[in-house]
């Protein structure tokens, strides 16, 4: 998977998340839970839609760094190159 | 013979529209089955049986709005039609059944019934049912999408927003350009902006009533939760997402240890007296990303270890989002515990929601200078906790024990992960 695949995947399993919430207007660069406001159950529902779906398994530690799509993003694919 | 009701949604919903029965008749209903789904202001309901039989007749079309305590269904106990004599044994009562059923009736429209469920594993309950947001299902409404035909892309194949508008989208407009029109959603009709109102309108009502009847006190406490934070980070260590554990579990655990000690703030005020919960069932406040807020219950969290009443959590934030909620979870909280700190605020003080007599308040889990016993200043995690109760139903000295008893199991997460 490229780049942009990877991001739409976690937009899509974003939007299982936050049914509400519209996936389009996120800005990659900006505070993501802020955007999206996900609690902290709705992260960790996140990540472990991440890890089932995509194979990547992301720790707490690691997820904490991870405040934007852009980075978020970026994790994912030197994960899954890797 | 008996009836089903729309049983209480919570003292904040009065009526529910049929969406779809989920049994017809002739159909055999165990105990804790889902048979209706019922759509309010504030979501998309699972509305259980509480008692074995057969359906015999279903009196409430699709799509009708009726007010809770309305006779749905009426259905035969089981010792009536043994296994399968279901068409001859129907006709005859049909007529002298309206008026003696009644009294039988075991669920009392205005008072909730408060049901024993057998604690965890509510996971796959709803497993057969395919999982739709309100708000897809609304859309889907709009766009005249078959639900059916649909494969949810969500978490566990819920249908998504966005699955319908991908759908419902015309061939030629599916371009990525075309999206940020769809996704102003109110466009057509204001069915978002309506319900949006009519929950405002419920929760008026609930919280001015509370405001209005009940004489709240307040109390708050910091309480350190280095030793809890310390715990979950080396019980999550190494885990994978699905095994991790939420501090808010810990948090729910120790107000349910908290409960059992002091029992007379875990239920209701209903005529001039308080009534105790059976069970400790704690509503969690989960707000709506469309606005409003609901606050399902999360059943016998004593009983839970840490592991598990995270996964019940979780399990309940995701069929809040989905739409997917049981009738007995709104209907049957005995405390609320509200966790704003989620949002960033140092502490809650929250409006108790009736008839229950108390609800426990977190704020921000954060790292704050906090004095040891050996009167050293350390930075450590640190977190409010508050109570709101209800004066007519006890004293502060009795809601200080409460929060006192709360910081004291945080101090102890190897206890609390005990399911008692």
């Amino acid at each position: 998977m490229d780049r942009t695949q990877i991001q739409s995947r976690l937009l899509q399993l974003l939007a299982g998340i936050a049914p509400e919430v519209d996936t389009q207007a996120i800005a990659p660069a900006k505070p993501l839970r802020q955007q999206v406001d996900i609690d902290s159950a709705d992260w960790l529902n996140f990540l472990v839609a991440v890890h089932e779906q995509l194979g990547i398994d992301i720790p707490d530690a690691d997820a904490a760094k991870l405040t934007t799509l852009e980075k978020l993003t970026t994790y994912c694919a030197e994960r899954s190159a890797a | 013979m008996f009836e089903f009701r729309l049983p209480s949604l919570g003292s904040d919903m009065d009526q529910g529209k049929l969406v779809e029965w989920r049994v017809k008749p002739g159909d055999t209903v165990r105990k804790g089955q889902v048979i209706a789904v019922v759509d309010t202001v504030k979501a998309a309901i699972d509305v259980e049986c509480w008692h074995d039989g057969v359906v015999d007749e279903l009196l409430t079309e699709p799509g009708a709005t009726v007010p809770v305590g309305t006779v749905m269904a009426r259905l035969r106990t089981p010792g009536e039609s043994a296994t399968s004599v279901a068409p001859p044994r129907a006709a005859p009562p049909v007529g002298a059944v309206a008026a003696p059923a009644a009294p039988a009736a075991p669920a009392a429209p205005t008072v909730p019934t408060v049901p024993t469920v057998p604690a965890p594993a509510p996971v796959t309950a709803a497993a057969s049912r395919q999982r739709v947001s309100p708000a897809a299902r609304r859309r889907a409404q709009a766009l005249g999408v078959d639900l059916a035909a649909l494969a949810g892309t969500g978490t566990d194949g819920a249908v998504t927003l966005d699955d319908v508008e991908a759908a419902g989208a015309p061939a030629l407009a599916r371009e990525p350009a075309a999206a940020p029109e769809s996704a102003t959603e109110s466009a057509p009709g204001s069915a978002p902006a309506a319900r949006a109102q009519a929950m405002r309108h419920v929760i008026a009502a609930a919280m001015a009533r509370s405001k209005r009847e009940i004489p709240h006190y307040y109390l708050s406490e910091d309480i350190a939760f280095a030793r809890a934070a310390d715990w979950l980070a080396e019980r999550n260590r190494g885990l994978a997402p699905a095994q991790r554990l939420l501090p808010a579990a810990l948090l729910l655990k120790a107000v349910a240890g908290a409960l059992g000690r002091y029992p007379e703030f875990n239920g209701f005020w209903r005529d001039g007296a308080f009534v105790p919960g059976s069970g400790i069932h704690l509503g969690v406040a989960i707000s709506l990303r469309a606005g409003g807020l609901v606050a399902p219950a999360l059943h016998d969290v004593d009983r839970h270890g840490i592991e598990s009443l995270t996964r019940a959590l979780l399990d309940l934030v995701k069929r809040t989002r989905a739409g997917t909620l049981r009738s007995s979870e709104l209907s049957d909280a005995t405390l609320t515990v509200t966790n704003l700190g989620e949002q960033g605020v140092a502490s809650v003080l929250g409006v108790i929601y009736p008839p229950q007599v108390a609800l426990v308040g977190f704020g921000r889990i954060a790292l704050r200078p906090w004095a040891g016993e050996d009167g050293g200043l350390r930075a450590l995690p640190v977190v409010n906790a508050s109570l709101a109760a209800d004066h007519r139903a006890g004293d502060g000295h009795r809601g200080a024990l409460l929060l006192a008893e709360v910081r004291d199991q945080l101090q102890d997460p190897e206890t609390l992960d005990t399911p008692l």
